[in-house]
């Protein structure tokens, strides 16, 4: 199958986009990364130790795969469009995923701080994807001033959770036939990222589902097939549903 | 001898520091890596010729693992 996808002038083949975070091992991180199928990898921004003890992180990551660094832990608009300079200046790389987060326990974004740096992001020249709550009116603001994609959230990072809106990306997908949406955050299980890829989706970042697995390798496995049945099924498009049974068999002939 | 706030931690260093002997005086990397002092960042080109003062803020990222 075919069936790739653009975002900001760089297709993919794949339509799973998968994190670095939570790990136990670097091996076991480079194994699911293989299996998953992924052409582009999230990494976050964070000080330095100063002990002198650091290694590269990066130097762990497959050299093929495109980096998409993140601006996680950042409050407010300011914090978030600071980090994405460090990212663009230690990187050497437009590209941003914009998390503005407001509030801890649940880490959900904050809206109005996002589409606030977002603006100022584009300005700047950088390729702005930015996670935020999954709203349509929202998604219009984030794509009306010049993010090439709009990232929804399934259900709050790390939770495992799955879709818990599917009406509205459902309505996102319906009224923005030609936006790039990609269901950031949420998903537990591959059956949570087929249905977001049957609602239409364009593609799925993640990364606790495949880190926290007992075998991480193997789940993105199974997550790898799962975006590509979902995309298949939207595809394809899906029968209706209907409140009685409805014979799959003849039965005007059977015997009595 | 200075002090600058250096990733959030107070640090005495010489005067006269230039950014790349920053570097080299706490054993960091400095490839993959970002400057920013006083909230702007600085062009790699521009370590050599960006001196640190007293009471300069720095922060000095690099990338780990995230979601």
């Amino acid at each position: 199958m075919s069936d790739s996808f653009s975002l900001a002038g760089t297709t993919f083949t794949s339509r799973l986009i998968i994190g670095t975070g939570k790990y136990r091992s670097y091996e076991e991180m480079k194994a699911a990364h293989s299996a998953s199928g992924a052409e582009m990898v999230t990494v976050a921004v964070n000080r330095l130790p100063l002990d002198g003890s650091s290694e590269s992180f990066l130097d762990h990551l497959d050299p093929k795969m495109k980096i998409l660094p993140n601006t996680a832990g950042c409050y407010d608009a300011d914090y978030a469009i600071r980090t994405a300079r460090l990212a663009r200046e230690a990187l050497g790389t437009d590209w941003i995923k914009l998390e503005v987060i407001g509030d801890p326990v649940t880490l959900l974004p904050d809206n109005e701080q996002t589409l606030e740096a977002a603006r100022t992001l584009v300005k700047e020249g950088f390729v702005v994807l930015p996670y935020f709550t999954d709203d349509l009116i929202m998604a219009k603001k984030l794509l009306g001033i010049g993010c090439p994609a709009v990232m929804p959230l399934a259900a709050p990072i790390g939770s495992g959770m799955g879709v818990q809106n599917p009406s509205n990306l459902r309505i996102m997908r319906e009224q923005l036939p030609d936006a790039v949406i990609i269901v950031d955050a949420g998903v537990g299980v591959p059956s949570d990222a087929a249905i977001a890829m049957e609602l239409g989706a364009d593609a799925i970042l993640m990364n606790t589902a495949i880190a926290e697995a007992r075998d991480a390798a193997q789940m993105a496995t199974a997550m790898n097939y799962a975006v590509k049945a979902g995309r298949l099924a939207f595809l394809s498009g899906r029968m209706p549903k209907r409140l009685y049974a409805s014979a799959s068999s003849p039965i005007e002939r059977a015997i009595k | 001898m200075i002090t600058i706030y250096l990733n959030g931690e107070a640090r005495e260093i010489p005067l006269e520091t230039d950014l790349v002997h920053l570097l080299e005086v706490f054993s960091l990397p400095s490839k993959r890596i970002a400057i920013e002092l006083n909230k702007n960042v600085i062009r790699h080109a521009d370590w050599p010729v960006t001196r640190v003062r007293e009471g300069d803020k720095l922060e000095v990222v690099h990338f780990v693992g995230g979601g």
